[in-house]
């Protein structure tokens, strides 16, 4: 019977594939990688690797302790290499950090006002929930890479210029 | 019923012939015949009864999915979203140009309807559309031999906001039926360790996603996963070749969680090529909305496909108020 290997990339062992033109135009593809955005990244850089309109797709190296940060929607990410905890904390006054009519994260301003939720330990291939309401931070003791779903917001970078194949 | 319909006789090889609106579908031991009325006569165009079969059964859990549905070069279903357009030759530029393509729209209730019937019909017992080749073998072939209704009326997985959370589509374990696949035997099934403080337990969530694909049972056929307003996580996992070559009506993204895919990049409109985009684990990339593409995976492979579920957005891109591209840089 096949050994199947399953082949994940991780931020030291990632093989970048390729765009072969018959008539076209490669930047059309906004190819990138994740892991080599996280190689050229500022810890907890959120960097848009995918946009559809307002949404985005975050490559996020997770480096040390982030800063405090919330949504006025749901959010998710997904741990691609490494080991990431997140804190949380339900915010007294949600509407004062991030108000409905604002998407996207924001930044907290000093610390959380609420009562802490709890943590969560992610690792490799793990996704969690930053829920609507909450204000969450991640810390990683090592280098880690993650991908967020959100929206585009003030923390957003675009460099798609440095990053895709053209 | 119209002369030509007339003349295909009511079973073939033990299967039973159909028809929709103008089109007709016939399948023998091999091979799906499928007409359509052009000038003077009828066009006639023959795939590959797995092929056929596969690329149905996309139709039938997509419920036709976004934009198009390409069986092959010549015959699909473009959809309209309350109707369905059936199509022969439309996409294919020789045909369309040539005079041979015909487009016929339909209700999507009564379109649906018939093709969940072929394919209840023509689905022999041990034939799993869904399956990789490897998995279900040739069952697809010969005289009509029982049937598969299990396999064609599968769970459908309905997010709502992320698997697992109370009273939202359940995770896969031994324990429901979703046994780790053969390919993914070496993926890791640790789970996140969530320390809730009194009163917050069930709202914090999180789950192993990688372990979750592991454990599909199914291939080319994206579940929601995680729901940010209109921005919906559809991963798959992916086995031998996308059973139809998907002609976009919105700009659709794709990141490659493990191994790698072969995209087929064509011209919608056209069917012309245009590129080829080879996918490795980390890479994303964007199908453009006017680009059809058909994947190829050697080894079963996790792909996260993301879509936008915003219904205005077709209209958008028909009326030219957004480009086919997302990034201009
Ligand atoms: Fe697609």
């Amino acid at each position: 019977m096949t050994e199947f290997v399953t082949r994940f990339g991780s931020l030291k062992d990632f093989d970048k594939g390729h765009i072969e033109i018959i008539n076209d135009n490669p930047k059309y593809y906004v190819f990138s990688n994740v892991f080599e955005v996280a190689n050229g990244a500022k810890p907890y850089e959120k960097v848009a690797v995918a946009k559809n309109l307002e949404y985005v797709i975050e490559a996020i190296r997770a480096e040390g302790t982030s800063g405090w940060m919330a949504a006025s929607h749901d959010e998710f990410c997904i741990v691609m290499d490494g080991q990431v905890d997140i804190e949380f904390v339900k915010l007294d006054n949600p509407d004062a950090v991030a108000p409905a009519s604002k998407e996207g994260t924001v930044a907290v301003q000093g610390e959380p006002k609420g009562k802490r939720m709890g943590s969560i330990r992610l690792g490799h291939g793990h996704q969690a929930l930053l829920p609507k309401g909450a204000a969450y931070r991640f810390s990683s003791a090592g280098t880690s890479v993650m991908v967020q779903q959100s929206i585009l917001g003030d923390l957003t970078v675009q460099k798609w210029g440095e990053i895709c194949y053209s | 019923m119209n002369a030509i319909a007339e003349k295909i006789p009511a079973t073939v090889a033990g299967y039973k012939t159909f028809e929709l609106g103008g089109f007709t579908f016939l399948r023998d031991e091999y091979f799906v015949t499928i007409t359509w009325p052009v000038k003077d006569r009828r066009q006639s165009h023959t795939m590959s009864a797995d092929a056929f079969l596969r690329a149905l059964m996309r139709d039938v859990a997509w419920g036709f999915f976004y934009g198009v549905v390409n069986f092959d070069h010549v015959f699909g279903t473009r959809n309209l979203y309350g109707k369905v357009e059936f199509f022969g030759g439309r996409l294919n530029e020789h045909y369309h140009n040539n005079g041979l393509s015909y487009v016929e729209v339909f209700d999507t209730p009564r379109a649906m309807k018939l093709i969940k019937e072929i394919l209840a019909d023509w689905c022999n017992e041990g034939f799993d559309p869904f399956a990789a080749p490897l998995e279900t073998g040739d069952a697809a072939f010969g005289e009509k031999h029982g049937n598969n209704l299990k396999a064609i009326d599968r769970f459908r997985v309905a997010t709502r906001r992320m698997p697992g959370l109370d009273g939202d589509s359940p995770l896969r374990g031994d324990d429901n039926g979703y046994a780790i696949n053969r390919a993914f035997a070496d993926v890791a099934q640790d789970k996140p360790v969530i320390k809730a403080e009194p009163g917050f337990e069930g709202e914090l969530h999180a789950f192993n996603l990688f372990a979750y694909l592991s454990r599909s049972d199914v291939t080319w056929n994206p579940s929601v996963t995680s729901v940010c307003k209109n921005s919906l996580f559809c991963p798959t996992t992916e086995e031998y070749i996308l059973p139809i070559i998907h002609g976009n009506d919105r700009v659709e993204w794709f990141l490659q969680f493990s191994d790698e895919i072969m995209w087929n990049i064509t011209d919608k409109e056209t069917g012309r090529p245009r590129a080829r985009v080879l996918m490795k684990a980390g890479d994303v990339a964007a199908m453009p909305a006017d680009i059809a593409h058909q994947g190829f995976s050697k080894k079963r492979s996790m792909l996260l496909v993301w879509e936008n579920g915003n219904p205005g957005i077709v209209k958008m891109h028909e009326s030219g108020e957004i480009p086919p591209y997302p990034v201009t840089f």
